[in-house]
């Protein structure tokens, strides 16, 4: 493995998705890439289409219409994946978890790797959480080597 | 073909993705300094390369891998000719069916991002393409040959005869490049209106290896300018260069314009400037 894992740590690409977010979350996710946090210099680059991406960043709580868009841009994703629930509401729903549209949080539509708690995260918190899913994508490929969906 | 040609050509296609992908990485650098950031490592697009050979694949068609390959031969083809010094006009057709085995890919898939980049990659290429045909009949007029090895064994550098052409090829370089002020084929920040463009839809090693062709595509490109410097060849590297740095801090200082504009002036001003110096040496011979 080693080239292919070495540079897989070093190039996690993300996309952005927000569920029903208040946009709080999403002004610190964008916050990451600006100049004072760069997160290009860890290799972190936004590409904005999930053919491209490695880590699913998602803010805001799932609910009933969005949900199958959410499962539709994993599924886009090319295996080894990550996914970071950003925010409260992606967490668990936060203050929105008893509304009648709320499904809660986004761990009940797809598989989340990585939580980052709080309303809203520190962009710090942020790319924590993003290094920590960084340090997950190994154990996908694994993961995907034995499923025989490997290269 | 002698066994030297076989080996210079097997150096070229070695040399030439490392130099090209090293010269990327200095590219991600120079912008993030230019934009008061740190920026990633030198050896950044290694990385990147090898990260999405390692992903899974998914095509999307069948023939989608095949357009990608031709897209990548026909670049190496090209590549190969300009080091073992071939024909000047049989290089720029070679490299328009690498250009067009990308446009065919990204026409093969239904996502309306991919197709509408694919058409402005048409019309890029309608832009680009007769400079550089005109750039080889000015090196053919100078020189009397399409041969490249007729341009290193020219007396007197090709700028002192060409200086408009070059002007226009630096112009037609930017466009070639897919540089900011006409990179609406595929834009660098994919949360815009295209996504991504033309390689909206490939994925994995297909898209590793539309990059390891754009470096490639610079190689040689860069390699072109140096054409215009021949005589001692390490001024026409140091020249090519200094263009690479100009096409960076342009890429960093002006805006996207759109496709219109940008076929309206490169018509009038770079087929313009050429036909010009073009037709000058007919009259001052």
């Amino acid at each position: 493995m080693g080239i292919i894992s070495k540079s897989r740590k070093k190039s996690p690409w993300v996309i952005h998705y927000d569920c029903t977010s208040c946009n709080g979350c999403d002004i610190e996710t964008l916050a990451c890439l600006t100049p004072l946090y760069d997160a290009e210099r860890l290799g972190i680059v936004n590409v904005g289409n999930p053919k491209h991406a490695d880590i699913l960043l998602v803010t805001g709580s799932a609910n009933k219409r969005g949900a199958h868009v959410l499962k539709n841009i994993y599924s886009q994703m090319p295996d080894p994946k990550v996914v970071v629930a950003i925010g409260a509401c992606a967490s668990t729903g936060g203050i929105f978890k008893e509304c009648y549209n709320i499904i809660g949080g986004i761990d009940n539509v797809i598989p989340v790797d990585v939580y980052v708690p709080g309303c809203c995260p520190r962009p710090e918190a942020i790319i924590d959480g993003i290094v920590q899913g960084i340090g997950k994508l190994d154990e996908k490929a694994e993961l995907m080597k034995n499923e025989g969906r490997g290269i | 073909m002698s066994i030297n040609n076989l080996l210079i050509a097997f150096i070229a296609i070695i040399a030439a993705p490392l130099l090209g992908g090293l010269l990327t990485g200095i590219d991600r650098k120079i912008t993030a300094r230019m934009q008061n950031r740190f920026g990633p490592p030198i050896i950044q697009p290694f990385y990147d390369f090898f990260k999405l050979i390692g992903k899974q694949g998914i095509a999307v068609n069948q023939t989608q891998m095949v357009y990608v390959l031709g897209h990548l031969l026909f670049a190496i083809g090209a590549l190969v000719m300009f080091v073992l010094q071939q024909d000047l006009l049989m290089l720029m057709f070679v490299l328009a069916f690498s250009a067009v085995s990308l446009i065919m890919g990204a026409m093969s898939v239904r996502s309306p991002y991919s197709k509408i980049g694919a058409q402005r990659e048409i019309m890029q290429m309608m832009a680009y393409e007769p400079v550089l045909l005109l750039m080889v009949v000015g090196v053919y007029k100078t020189t009397g040959s399409f041969m490249i090895s007729a341009v290193f064994q020219h007396d007197k550098p090709l700028l002192y005869s060409l200086p408009l052409v070059f002007l226009s090829f630096l112009y037609v370089l930017t466009i070639k490049l897919r540089k900011s002020p006409f990179d609406f084929a595929t834009s660098h920040h994919g949360h815009q209106e295209l996504i991504k463009g033309l390689t909206t839809e490939f994925s994995g090693s297909q898209l590793a290896l539309i990059e390891l062709t754009h470096w490639f595509d610079l190689v040689l490109l860069l390699g072109l300018i140096t054409l215009f410097f021949a005589q001692p060849l390490w001024v026409g590297i140091i020249i090519a260069l200094i263009c690479y740095f100009f096409e960076i801090v342009l890429d960093n200082i002006s805006a996207r314009v759109t496709w219109q504009w940008m076929v309206k002036v490169t018509w009038v001003a770079g087929i313009g400037a050429a036909l010009v110096n073009i037709v000058w040496m007919y009259l001052i011979p």
